[in-house]
């Protein structure tokens, strides 16, 4: 069961800042590495969309969203630190596919 | 008051504070409010729009990072502000962001720019023109990047001024700085300090303005009311001695009293201090002038610091003056209060209000010593010249009854003395007893401008009321000028 655990992030950017580019590669990498198959990643541009900044409560950017599993997490800044954000996003390092 | 306006200004919606500062806030420029918890600042934001929306035609934008939007409306419906109605009308948008440290992690880089887009969409979805910001400094709270926090901030101020909206900042008051986290540092334009002191158990608001750029302002404390219509201001310290004297007289409402004067009474527009131990009859002739105000169909206002209204009315029936029919038909209104229940400020923003409201052409006060109680003699003294200079202006028939302790002289606490170089008018009361009979006499000490009688005369009061003894009128024999 605890494979099939779907990841579902959001992350919020306002146009093309490198800040944002970098978030959304440094999440993605992450992902790639640690939820293989079992993540989403939907990317809400507020410049385009402003009016959907107030659902999730977003006043920094960028800000990634762990939507599910609930409770719902938030992580702001460029995602640089690794291990700050696989923590903050409570996902537990691979290689080993062992349960615990 | 001041006309220097090389800056435009939009009205603050605040009673007064458009005086003090000379035509209100800067427009399109940010303004900071600072005060300690409690003071009022989310209540002044609040009035700022609402106000802005129904007497300017300016929607507001309300971002708090505090209150919901449901705990806002609540908090002041009490005060007649319908925010969900403007809400629905398009004329407000409230954003509530609240910021809380342990939801966020922060890693790496990142800049304030979702608040940026979130104002930016709620002011543009109603063309707001007002913008108010309760409490900017939550965010240092919800973030630990301090030094990116001010940056954004600086930027942020910046923006609003390039946008053209009048902003109100709130932040809460630091030990040693304006606000916990130096806002002041990025706000030039125009800085409001609320004050909420309690001393000796006495709660007084005051607002200070610290910093107004390119405008001139009143630097004095300014007392400030929150009551059921929200808040006031009173700009009473910033009266000018040039109020005009008016040469027409009228009655005291004692017909033997007026005939102690040349002119047949008092000028109009004059204060009149009466001073007496207790029992002397002060407030009695306080009754006759109201009632003298009355029968010229001349609203009066009595402020009654001992008495209830009842007693009031009960007391005068007894020597045959009837108020009653003048309470029915709102030509006198007496407002009762114990005089500690108010600050002295808040006393005199209570006379203010009611000059505005009741609008009357006579106002009493029985008695002024009472107010001796809340303040120190010099606070009172100046509060009293306030008042005094305050009913001068409107043209306004003063009448202050002063109780003087048996053995104390008229200028024991500096009090009476205070009144009495500002009264136009001086009576002085007596009651002694002389061979075991009560001998009561009235003393006009001075009335500017005015021939009057000179001596002491001696009264009587019966149910029909107060008689002067059958030989006191004004003969040019004893006479004295008034200067």
């Amino acid at each position: 069961m605890e494979d099939e655990q779907r990841w579902e992030l959001r992350l919020y950017v306002a146009g093309q800042t490198p800040k944002s580019i970098l978030a959304l590669k440094n999440i993605t990498r992450y992902c790639e590495e640690n939820l293989e198959g079992r993540y989403s990643i939907e990317v809400i541009d507020l410049l385009k969309t402003p009016q959907l900044a107030a659902g999730d409560q977003i006043v920094a950017i960028p800000t990634l969203i762990r939507k599910v599993p609930v409770p719902i997490r938030k992580i702001i800044g460029d995602l640089s630190d690794e291990e700050k954000v696989l923590v903050g996003l409570n996902i537990r390092p691979l290689p080993s596919k062992n349960k615990p | 008051m001041h006309q220097t306006s090389s800056i435009p200004k939009v009205s603050t919606g605040i009673d007064g504070l458009d005086e003090v500062t000379g035509g209100g806030f800067p427009k399109g420029r940010p303004i900071l409010i600072c005060g300690s918890a409690g003071c009022g600042k989310t209540l002044f934001g609040i009035q700022f729009l609402v106000k802005g929306i129904l007497e300017n035609d300016e929607p507001g934008v309300f971002v708090s990072f505090e209150e919901s939007a449901a705990d806002l409306t609540n908090n002041v419906a009490s005060l007649g502000f319908d925010l969900d109605r403007l809400i629905a009308e398009e004329k407000l948008r409230i954003d509530h962001i609240p910021i809380e440290r342990s939801e966020i992690e922060e890693t790496g880089e990142y800049d304030l720019e979702g608040l940026f887009i979130r104002l930016n969409y709620a002011i543009d979805a109603i063309g707001a023109k007002r913008v108010v910001l309760d409490t900017l400094e939550s965010l240092f709270a919800g973030m630990q990047n301090e030094g990116l926090l001010r940056a954004e901030i600086r930027r942020l101020f910046r923006w609003l001024k390039e946008k053209g909206v009048t902003a109100v900042i709130t932040g809460e008051r630091g030990d040693k700085t304006l606000t916990r986290q130096g806002l002041e540092e990025y706000v030039s334009d125009c800085v409001i300090l609320l004050d909420f002191r309690v001393v000796d158990q006495i709660a007084t608001r005051r607002l200070r303005i610290v910093k107004y750029r390119g405008s001139t302002h009143g630097t004095n404390e300014y007392p400030f009311l929150i009551d059921e219509h929200g808040i006031s201001v009173i700009p009473i310290t910033s009266l000018k001695l040039d109020y005009k004297s008016p040469s027409e007289v009228i009655s005291t409402g004692l017909p033997p009293l007026d005939a102690l004067f040349k002119k047949g009474g008092y000028y109009e527009g004059g204060s009149t201090l009466i001073t007496g131990t207790a029992g002397t009859a002060k407030t009695i002739l306080a009754g006759y002038f109201a009632l003298g105000s009355c029968l010229r169909n001349e609203p009066v206002l009595l402020f009654s610091f001992e008495e209830a209204p009842d007693q009031t009315i009960r007391n005068m029936l007894t020597i045959g003056i009837d108020l009653r029919p003048y309470i029915e038909s709102k030509l006198l209104l007496i407002h009762a209060s114990r005089p500690t229940l108010h600050g002295l400020e808040m006393h005199l923003l209570v006379v203010n209000k009611l000059l505005t409201e009741f609008r009357p052409r006579a106002v009493i006060v029985d008695p002024i010593s009472s107010l001796v109680s809340v303040g120190s003699p010099l606070e009172v003294k100046a509060m009293l010249v306030r008042l005094i200079d305050t009913l001068k202006i409107h043209k306004i028939n003063a009448l202050f009854t002063c109780l003087m302790s048996r053995t104390g002289s008229a200028t024991d606490d500096g009090t009476i003395e205070a009144v009495s170089s500002l009264a136009d008018n001086w009576l002085y009361l007596q009651n002694e007893l002389i061979d075991g009979k009560r001998k009561r006499s009235l003393l006009i000490v001075k009335s500017r401008g005015m021939e009057h009688y000179n001596d002491s005369v001696s009264f009587t009061i019966s149910p029909a009321g107060i008689s002067f003894a059958a030989s006191s009128t004004l003969t040019s024999s004893n006479t004295a000028n008034g200067r």
